[in-house]
């Protein structure tokens, strides 16, 4: 058995949130609120494959147009098989960037969502290693 | 009839720094012993430079800064949740499943008609969902799947998949005749010259000894050792865990502590403690759990309850080891600004002492420690505990593992995730 350290995906959540069991828009809860239902485990709602899912951050905004910024947490899942239109973390010459995937006909790219950014063309030959696809992003404001 | 299979990460060490830096693609990669010390780990392109394993590093320094080898100090916390992750997805191809050591596994494959395809889509689903290369060896009886999966290494035709099945049992021992009788599993250094002096010197010789005989010489684990190479499975996988067994020492403060110092202190002494006990029952321990906590009664002050495990990579009793995992938990469920009132130490998966076998990987217990142990264990003996005892106990923060080139912990810590552009 090996427990690792604060390993996101598998161990409990540091905050449960509780979960009513009536749904209610105002007003007052009903007594059966007295006790909890469930609780909110936002790594089940953020995590598919907990053994596949790694955590990575992002340095930078050639993202920006997809909403994903400087510092904010990206959710990679390398289990799922990259799709044309999908947003990946690549490994290209050795450095991993996050951009979204275009595999179209004979075109091969990764595509920056900044114009700022300009995109990266995958020539005959030139292997594309794709790390995972990016599955959500994390951000905090505080 | 019953169908194992080994499935084990290759140069586990060295795969899991390679996931992070795609950068060491097709490059040479060592990783060195705690404190930097020896080899422990070499990638293939660092085997074919014809480095070796456990050689001092010194000694191998000026080969890798020539050929531009990728060193690491060892990064135990992300071995240890890569090999979570690995084991992780191992499991699901199998109906059953062993973790037998960081980055070995057992499973059970009963009822797989298409071995060959199966244990090629279980390598590529391990490679894509943790991008660790994996090799798989396939056989009736454990012992025959430990030893497939040595085939799958050494013989390159084999692409990292074996299955004893695929041969005619003709063919089965002319291969075992070309494999030393000390690469089977369970068969050391002694019992290996030993049989060399009955003649027994491949797995053939020993598939084929006489299983009286062999009892005769050696003991009941040989024997079924024997009747497992003749794939008669005598070992099941320990699916039923064994009952849970722990040691706790732990200790009120008299006072309310808050420093770090002060809780190290006790943690180290507890750590001792408790490793006292281990070696007393003559056991080991995998797992060390650190628990500290504020005083619950005091509803004034503000509470906090901290608690981390934390596994060895070696089931041990030394207490430096177990210190120093002890230590680096309290660092991780320390929070200042708290009084606390409790601290103490958990030993658990406790298993007898000399029973499991090493992590070819890792970096051997040194056996003279076990000699320091006991001699410290007499001494306190005699002439009262804490008459010998570690530097870290009692004279704050001892201890610092040399580790100059010790890769981020990319899985674990939030601080050192890897970052993409």
């Amino acid at each position: 058995m090996i427990t690792a350290l604060f390993d996101p995906a598998t161990s409990p959540p540091r905050l449960a949130i509780p979960v009513y069991g009536s749904a209610v828009p105002a007003g007052f809860p009903s007594p059966a609120d007295d006790y909890l239902e469930l609780t909110l485990d936002l790594n089940e709602y953020l995590i598919d494959d907990a053994a596949a899912t790694f955590m990575v951050r992002v340095s930078g905004d050639s993202m920006a147009g997809a909403g994903i910024g400087s510092g904010d947490v990206l959710v990679v899942d390398r289990g799922i098989a990259p799709q044309h239109g999908q947003i990946v973390l690549a490994a290209v010459d050795g450095e991993f960037t996050v951009k979204r995937l275009h595999k179209r006909g004979d075109r091969v790219a990764l595509i920056p969502e900044n114009p700022a950014f300009p995109p990266i063309e995958l020539h005959n030959g030139q292997e594309l290693c794709i790390w995972g696809v990016v599955t959500g992003c994390i951000k905090k404001f505080v | 009839m019953p169908l194992f299979a080994l499935v084990d990460g290759n140069s586990f060490y060295a795969s899991c720094e390679r996931v992070f830096r795609p950068d060491l693609e097709g490059k040479p990669i060592v990783v060195l012993s705690n404190n930097d010390g020896c080899v422990v780990a070499r990638s293939a392109e660092a085997k074919a430079l014809g480095i070796k394993g456990f050689v001092p590093y010194f000694e191998i320094r000026a080969l890798c800064e020539k050929h531009g080898v990728a060193v690491f100090s060892s990064n135990y916390t992300l071995y240890g949740d890569m090999s979570r992750r690995m084991m992780q997805v191992i499991g699901r191809w199998g109906i059953e499943q062993e973790v037998y050591s960081v980055d070995e596994s057992f499973i059970t494959l009963d009822g797989i008609l298409d071995l060959r395809e199966y244990a090629t889509r279980l390598r590529a689903d391990v490679l894509q969902r943790v991008g660790i290369p994996t090799c798989v060896g396939i056989g009736s009886s454990k012992t025959l799947a430990k030893l497939a999966n040595h085939v799958g290494k050494v013989f390159p035709k084999a692409q990292g998949v074996f299955a004893w099945h695929w041969l005619t049992p003709e063919w089965q021992d002319k291969l075992m005749a070309r494999i030393e009788v000390g690469e089977v599993w369970g068969i050391g250094r002694r019992i290996s010259e030993r049989l060399a002096a009955m003649g027994i010197r491949t797995a053939l010789d020993l598939k084929r000894a006489d299983s009286r005989d062999i009892k005769r010489q050696f003991s009941v684990v040989v024997e079924r050792t024997v009747a497992e190479l003749n794939g008669v499975s005598c070992l099941s996988l320990e699916d039923v865990a064994p009952a849970k067994q722990q040691i706790i020492a732990s200790r009120s403060f008299a006072e309310l502590v808050s420093d770090h110092d002060t809780l190290a202190s006790s943690i180290s002494h507890h750590a001792c403690r408790a490793a006292e006990k281990l070696r007393h029952q003559r056991s080991v321990a995998r797992l060390v759990a650190v628990s500290i906590h504020t005083n619950r009664f005091r509803t004034q002050d503000q509470q906090y309850a901290g608690w981390l495990v934390l596994p060895l990579v070696h089931p041990s009793s030394d207490s430096a080891t177990i210190t120093r995992a002890a230590l680096a938990a309290l660092d991780h469920v320390y929070r200042p600004g708290y009084a606390y009132k409790k601290a103490g130490v958990v030993l658990m998966e406790i298993s007898p002492a000399g029973r499991d076998q090493h992590d070819l990987f890792a970096p051997l217990p040194d056996p003279r420690r076990a000699a320091l142990m006991a001699v410290m264990d007499s001494i306190n003996h005699e002439f009262g505990r804490g008459t010998l005892r570690l530097v870290s106990e009692g004279l704050h923060r001892g201890w610092a593992m040399r580790q100059e080139k010790r890769s981020p912990r990319w899985t674990t810590c939030w601080d050192e995730l890897l970052l993409a552009k």
